[in-house]
């Protein structure tokens, strides 16, 4: 595998349009980051990648073949996805969990092989959650339930894989521990990764490339230097801020100030009394 | 291969045959136990000769009887089609009730809190009133069906919010429906008791009047729901996450849904048709095979089947035995011991048992 192309995709909800015309390409062994305020159809495009949703109009290819038409367990061999705050039933095991990750690869009379449990096991070894194979989910913490996910979308063995927002309500050192795993996996398995996050500082330091979104189109994309710009957050978020490269690499830093007064009255702006 | 994976095999290959092993436990201690009630009634039969009288009667068997064609007909011509009737009830509600609370997500979710069961003693009720004659025998149990199937999708209807099915509006809707259809049920038991004499007992559950004609009637539309609802326990595991997730799996849920509520709703309309309302069963039972097994559906459905046949036989046995010659409506037994039962889930919030 070596890149996923999206072409000219449109999404929305009943006629209410979402993403308009939107075209990238997530490779194989790097990070993507999709990065925009709440509600620029990040999640919407996740959804529509994995067919929870359908894809209105464009077009989905894995290198030359088009996926548009796939079955949902075709798909789930080709794309994984850890979604934003996944629900997880209480009592079962972590190990129970992981090995839902094989169900693709599993018809209705056949149970898991040896090759299924091995791959379970390597994919809670590689996340380490080996040691908490028997807990069950509900005495879990927030950081070991985002592990047991990543390492259950690891067991279906996609070259693949989507992240919604995978370090929200993480504190900073889970979210950094979360973050690198991603980097990791990413770079020893050639996986293509695309990863949604508010958090511009983490996106900068993590992904190799992004694209940041404005009302459901696309509004830059590229370097991390050349998307994390004051103009375009301005332009994005409506907020001034400064950017400073990072003291150890130079990745962009971004420190917000304040919001941007504009004379638009769309925009919301506090009352100076 | 390292070192923890092995474990992880071992671990659920120990896990698989723990599970097959109480599969088979609980399926020989149904039959001693079955063969035991056999003896318990008006007449005591010894044990052995119970067996002897059983087996004489399969084919090929060539036996010199010494017993009486009385005590023959006692057990293979009144007991044992009872047995068998109670049996069957229970492992439908059993695995109708593990299957709800699988599909919805909910501890709570049973054929009679959706109102799938009160669906089929409606249309159970209807079939005995009315004179229609064209499908013979398949009248009452192909009514019942219909009126589970057809409260089922009002229900489902009803609850539905946008594409999904919220769980909330799931029960709400269900209870509503459901107390509907008691009323409704209550009145036409009301109107035409004198045409009915025995619909009260019917409603509160009852064996006494089982006979080999309902058990051939229902074997196949409960085997049938069984084996599809067996098929499916794994993509019920996966839709435990949520939705969303077992779709992202590869599973098409909105047909699975579909497809398991039709075989539940067969298999609880197979359960009341012939035997009445009988509560608690379908709440009970996969509890309890939870807290002991955990709640993998591919262990949790089956042995859900065998306890429930379990109960049911032993609370059918109970009714007809505590108050000689009086018997106790089986659902009434069931509820005196199901609600304590309930009670004790709903305290030990804890230790979550979903």
């Amino acid at each position: 595998m070596e890149k996923l192309e999206i072409q000219n995709i449109s999404l929305g909800y009943d006629h209410h349009p979402v993403v308009t015309n939107l075209s990238f390409q997530v490779i194989a062994g790097e990070i993507l980051g999709l990065i925009g305020p709440n509600g620029c159809g990040k999640s919407t495009i996740i959804k529509a990648l994995s067919r929870v949703i359908s894809l209105g109009s464009g077009q989905i290819k894995l290198d030359d073949k088009v996926l548009n038409n796939l079955s949902r367990s075709q798909l789930a061999k080709i794309i994984g996805v850890v979604p934003q705050n996944p629900s997880m039933p209480d009592t079962f095991t972590v190990a129970e969990i992981v090995l839902l990750g094989r169900t693709p690869y599993l018809g209705l009379l056949r149970q898991e092989s040896a090759t299924d449990l091995r791959i379970t096991g390597w994919a809670m070894e590689r996340t380490g959650i080996t040691n908490l194979a028997g807990r069950r989910m509900s005495e879990l913490s927030g950081g070991e339930r985002q592990r047991v996910t990543i390492a259950r979308v690891l067991a279906q063995g996609t070259g693949i894989i989507l992240l919604d927002e995978p370090t929200a309500n993480l504190d900073i050192n889970h979210q950094t521990a979360i973050l690198d795993l991603i980097r990791d996996l990413c770079q020893e398995n050639k996986l293509a990764v695309m990863i949604t996050l508010h958090d511009l500082n983490l996106a900068a330091q993590y992904c190799d490339r992004l694209i940041m979104l404005k009302d459901g189109r696309l509004f830059a994309q590229g370097s991390p230097q050349q998307v994390v710009t004051a103009e375009n957050i301005r332009a994005v978020y409506a907020m001034e801020s400064q950017i400073y490269p990072h003291p150890l690499n130079a990745l962009p830093v971004v420190l917000v100030s304040h919001k941007t007064e504009t004379n638009n009255s769309n925009n919301i702006s506090l009352s100076k009394n | 291969m390292t070192i923890s994976s092995i474990d992880l095999e071992s671990k659920i290959t120990r896990r698989r045959r723990f599970a097959r092993y109480s599969i088979a436990a609980l399926a020989a201690a149904l039959l001693v136990v079955a063969s035991l009630v056999l003896t318990i009634g008006s007449v005591r039969i010894p044990f052995l000769q119970v067996w002897a009288i059983l087996i004489s009667h399969l084919p090929l068997v060539n036996s010199t009887a010494d017993w009486s064609a009385t005590t023959d007909m006692v057990i293979t011509g009144i007991r044992l089609p009872r047995i068998l009737l109670a049996g069957m009830a229970g492992a439908a509600l059993g695995v109708a009730g593990a299957t709800y609370q699988g599909l919805f997500r909910n501890p709570l979710a049973d054929p009679y809190l959706i109102g799938v069961a009160q669906g089929a003693a409606l249309g159970a009720v209807f079939g005995f009133l009315v004179p229609w004659t064209f499908l013979g025998g398949y009248l009452i149990p192909v009514l019942a069906f219909l009126g589970a199937l057809v409260s089922v999708s009002i229900v489902y209807l009803i609850a539905k919010v946008g594409k999904t099915l919220p769980v909330t509006t799931l029960i709400l809707a269900g209870v509503a429906i459901g107390s509907f259809l008691i009323s409704v049920m209550s009145y036409i038991t009301l109107i035409s008791a004198d045409k009915m004499p025995g619909i009260l007992s019917w409603l509160m559950g009852r064996f006494s009047l089982a006979n080999w004609q309902q058990v051939g009637l229902i074997a196949p539309f409960l085997l049938i729901g069984l084996v599809v609802i067996f098929l499916f326990a794994r993509p019920l595991n996966a839709m435990q996450l949520d939705e969303e997730q077992a779709e992202q799996l590869g599973i098409n849920v909105e047909r699975t849904k579909l497809i398991l509520i039709a075989a539940s709703t067969l298999v609880t309309a197979a359960a009341v048709c012939f035997v009445g309302t009988i509560g608690f069963v379908g709440i009970i039972v996969p509890h309890a095979v939870r807290l002991i097994w955990g709640p993998d559906h591919r262990t949790l459905l089956p042995l859900s089947a065998l306890t429930g046949a379990l109960l049911l036989i032993l609370a059918d046995t109970a009714s007809r035995t505590l108050i000689p010659p009086t018997e106790i409506p089986v659902g009434i037994i069931t509820a005196f011991l199901g609600a304590p039962f309930f009670l004790f889930l709903l305290r030990r919030k804890k230790k979550a048992v979903f």
